[in-house]
């Protein structure tokens, strides 16, 4: 074991004491460097040979290490999106010493590395223990790491707790011997909320938790969905599933997609496909699975759930009243103050607390992307405001989730010290971007440039705000990383003769009225982009009616005058 | 690798890249056995030779030094080769966007 | 071709493949369903196994199942992972209690999940360095859920595996 002796890991994890992340203890640190000796072992033969890189890629995809244009890319798993303080100084520290000094969050709620050397992982993975984090898992064709609403346990409209199930989702899935290997990824959205902010008609499993009249736990379970090259929304399964068969019927839906989940073809290969083609048939054969398996052997045991929930007990928030003068007097004071508080600040149910959002989406920006600097002052801020703890969104900005409210003032000063206070939560410039053909080996156009272009022609707060609600999602190749399908104008990348190309699709919705956008017509070459959204939005601006956002309008009135808008000048 | 496998007969002079094994860094063939991390020092094939550079390139990946190597076409402009599609000017010029941390991009 | 057994031993091969039209031999045999089915077999003590493509669910074989005494699965590639379906599937659902030998392209580093789901026995290329399959068999002891094999409980949803 000395080759786990590290020199440039911290010492033990100081966690800040109510920080409300799972908090690991020595058998789950003890697995995660079993699982580190197994990674390092794999890149030693694959260096000397014994793996070829057909046997070997599959492995290092399950440890979060991809091949992408200009180095590897590593991915690290945030645990349905939350973070502790520790944890994201650890990430700044790695983002400094391997990488270039920065880090990207995804729309998985996740953290990737642009610059890794193979060579340096095992010494990343060491440094990422130390903290109680990892790669597994964050690639490949296994089950992935879990969405979860980044206000969790702290949204007023909350029923009941994802984040207990999603820990034991990802205990589960955790090298889970049969669905390892499964056709294609796999990834799971749970939320306990009615308010959906997972996107979970976009997942190939879909979890709500509810709570029924006697006050025990259920799931409303949804599969199918996924977007890509196919864009598909979930098909409802049940609406009940008891706590104790959670486990059990995730099985039987796993069972059936890895037996049966097409091999040959990758682009058919997702469980939505499957769940296409089978229409009714497949909810039968996971009811039959389900039926004939010894419930058990797989029953979650109510024992365990109270043990996990423990974790996640709420911080001890002080007795406050909601608006205390402090706040009021500063958003009467400071028009800036005021201007991002009302972006990014969000009720909690706790009286005198918020939720605050932090953009990473300075205008001009990359989208997602966090300087080292930014995350040591996030950590710190989070240490001194918000017990500790940060999430990560899935449209790529963090959320401090508990912030009292006399101290949301202090929080913007720190933000904006780092540049970390733009003021444009759900606006036009809070835009989803993958890594598009900059990164990405398999992009097929820029994502990233578009999302700054289009940012900076709308830098203007009074003309977003003006235009309101809307979200702009950009991928850069079909396999639609950046939610293009679902956002309220979505752009996709693509490859027109060489050149780069964008099809813009509308009406698109991650939410509880979710729905896959419509192509508007030909694709527009990278220069006129821009010109074409600032066409679109002119269009909705015109025609709208009193109080509706972007996607209100264009469900009313119909892409024809936006066709016309955008096409009869050319024509 | 994504990277464009389709066995066309070259009709415009190659050059032949892949990633390094070790470190994942972008490298260019210059000779047998020798990977070069620019593109201006990558051997141009003519067309007719282009699959005996596809030859060394693979002999590459057999003596686990580079992964997913394919050719790339390119025009020969002021006596310096440049990749014809601009994926493969991505890979030799490296991100068109920032790839160190921008200033602080203060909020107004 | 070299056969690891459950505790990682390399172990002679007794069984012999044998095609539709070819005689049966005397000893143990591995033959596909239609001829398990299509033929008298009543008579004969030497034990008999059967060839599971990944395709073919154990269900569809369920009734010769008493009979057999090896059922092999295959990976045709590595990461087409169908088998580990179909052994957790024997061995949950059908009840066999016989040799399941995973064949095809597996990687030492699927040899413990293999175990997990009931494989019994792995076919291994030849000159395959033993030593590997082994380390990479015990890299990994702790386990998040329950299979087809025990460990000992470490609280929460986690277990020791047993060392083969």
């Amino acid at each position: 074991m000395n080759a786990l002796v590290e020199p440039l890991a911290p010492p033990a994890p100081a966690y800040p004491p109510h920080a409300r992340t799972y908090r690991y203890d020595e058998v789950d640190r003890e697995f995660l460097q079993e699982r580190i000796a197994e990674f390092s072992g794999q890149i030693e033969r694959r260096l000397r040979g014994e793996l070829t890189e057909d046997e070997f890629k599959p492995l290092r995809l399950m440890n979060g290490l991809y091949l992408q244009l200009h180095a590897y890319m590593y991915r690290i798993a945030i645990p349905y999106g939350i973070l502790n303080a520790t944890q994201l100084r650890q990430l700044a520290m790695i983002a400094r010493r391997w990488d270039r000094g920065f880090g990207h969050f995804t729309t998985r709620q996740n953290i990737q590395f642009n610059w890794t050397k193979l060579e340096d992982v095992p010494a990343i993975m060491r440094a990422l223990a130390a903290v109680d984090m990892h790669g597994i898992q964050t690639s490949g064709n296994c089950i992935r790491n879990t969405t979860t609403d980044e206000y969790a346990g702290a949204a007023p409209d909350e029923a009941a707790d994802p984040r207990v199930y999603a820990e034991i989702i990802r205990q589960w899935s955790t090298l889970h011997p049969e669905f390892t290997w499964l056709p294609r990824k796999f990834k799971i959205a749970i939320t306990g909320a009615p308010h959906d902010r997972v996107a979970l008609q976009a997942h190939d499993v879909g979890v709500v938790v509810r709570k029924n009249a006697a006050g025990e736990t259920g799931f409303e379970v949804w599969a199918g969905g996924g977007l890509g090259r196919t864009p598909v929304l979930a098909t409802k399964l049940r609406d009940w599933v008891p706590e104790e068969d959670f486990l059990a019927y995730l099985e039987a839906v796993l069972r059936v997609y890895n037996a049966l989940g097409n091999r040959d073809n990758i682009y058919k290969a997702r469980i939505k496909i499957l769940v296409r083609d089978l229409g009714p048939d497949f909810l039968a054969r996971v009811e039959a699975e389900f039926a004939r398996m010894p419930r058990q052997r797989y029953r979650l045991d109510p024992e365990i759930v109270a043990q996990i929930a423990a974790h996640f007990a709420p911080p001890p928030f002080p007795r406050l009243a909601d608006d205390p003068p402090a706040y009021r007097d500063a958003l009467a004071r400071d028009a800036a103050f005021a201007a991002w508080a009302r972006q990014s600040v969000r009720p909690h149910r706790q009286p005198g607390h918020a939720s605050v959002t932090i953009s990473l989406k300075p205008i001009g920006g990359i989208p997602g992307d966090c300087s080292a600097e930014q995350m040591e002052a996030v950590a710190a801020l989070a240490e001194r405001h918000a017990f500790g703890e940060i999430r990560v969104t899935h449209v790529q900005n963090l959320v401090l989730p508990h912030v009292r409210q006399d101290e949301l003032f202090a929080v913007w000063e720190g933000l904006r010290a780092v540049g970390l206070a733009t003021p444009n939560i759900g606006l036009v410039s809070d835009i989803i971007a993958c890594p598009g053909m900059d990164y990405c080996a398999l992009a097929t156009a820029r994502s990233i440039p578009v999302a700054q272009m289009i940012s900076e022609r709308f830098a203007d707060l009074d003309r977003q705000l003006d235009i309101g609600e809307c979200f702009i999602n950009i991928s850069g190749c079909i396999n639609a990383c950046g939610h293009h399908h679902i956002g309220h104008i979505g752009i996709l990348g693509v490859d027109k003769r060489g050149a780069e190309s964008y099809q813009i699709t509308l009406g698109g919705s991650a939410t509880n009225d979710a729905a896959i956008g419509e192509l508007v017509g030909p694709g527009f070459p990278y220069d006129q982009v821009t010109d074409a959204v600032e066409t679109i939005l002119r269009t909705y601006v015109a025609r709208r009616a009193a109080g509706e956002r972007f996607v209100d309008t264009y469900r009313r009135i119909g892409p024809a005058p936006f066709k016309e808008a955008l096409y009869a000048a050319a024509g | 690798m994504s990277a464009p496998a389709k066995a066309k007969p070259a009709t415009a002079p190659m050059v032949f890249t892949a990633n390094r094994l070790r470190d994942g860094r972008v490298v260019w063939l210059a000779g047998p056995g020798r990977w070069a991390e620019t593109v201006r020092e990558a051997r141009v094939f003519p067309p007719a030779e282009a699959a005996a550079g596809l030859a060394l390139a693979q002999q590459g990946e057999r003596d686990q030094v580079v992964i997913g190597a394919y050719g790339a076409e390119v025009a020969i402009r002021d006596g310096i080769a440049v990749p014809v599609r601009f994926r493969e000017r991505l890979r030799a010029e490296g991100p068109s966007i920032a790839a160190e941390p921008a200033e602080y991009l203060l909020a107004s | 071709m070299p056969l690891l057994d459950e505790h990682g031993r390399a172990v002679a091969d007794a069984w012999v493949r044998v095609a539709d039209d070819a005689p049966l031999p005397e000893g143990p045999a591995i033959l596909t369903a239609a001829r398990l089915r299509a033929e008298d077999l009543s008579g004969r003590n030497a034990p008999l196994g059967i060839a599971l493509d990944p395709a073919t669910a154990p269900e569809a074989v369920a009734d010769l199942l008493p009979r057999l005494s090896l059922v092999t699965i295959a990976l045709p590639k590595a990461k087409d992972g169908r088998a580990f379906t179909q052994a957790r599937a024997l061995r949950e659902h059908a009840g066999f209690r016989g040799e399941i030998r995973a064949t095809g392209h597996v990687l030492p580093d699927q040899w413990r999940m293999l175990r997990r789901c009931g494989v019994t026995t792995v076919e291994v290329p030849e000159g395959a360095d033993l030593a590997q399959w082994r380390r990479s068999f015990d890299v990994v002891d702790i386990a998040f859920q329950p299979a087809q094999d025990s460990g000992s409980a470490l609280g929460l949803r986690r277990q020791r595996l047993r060392v083969a």
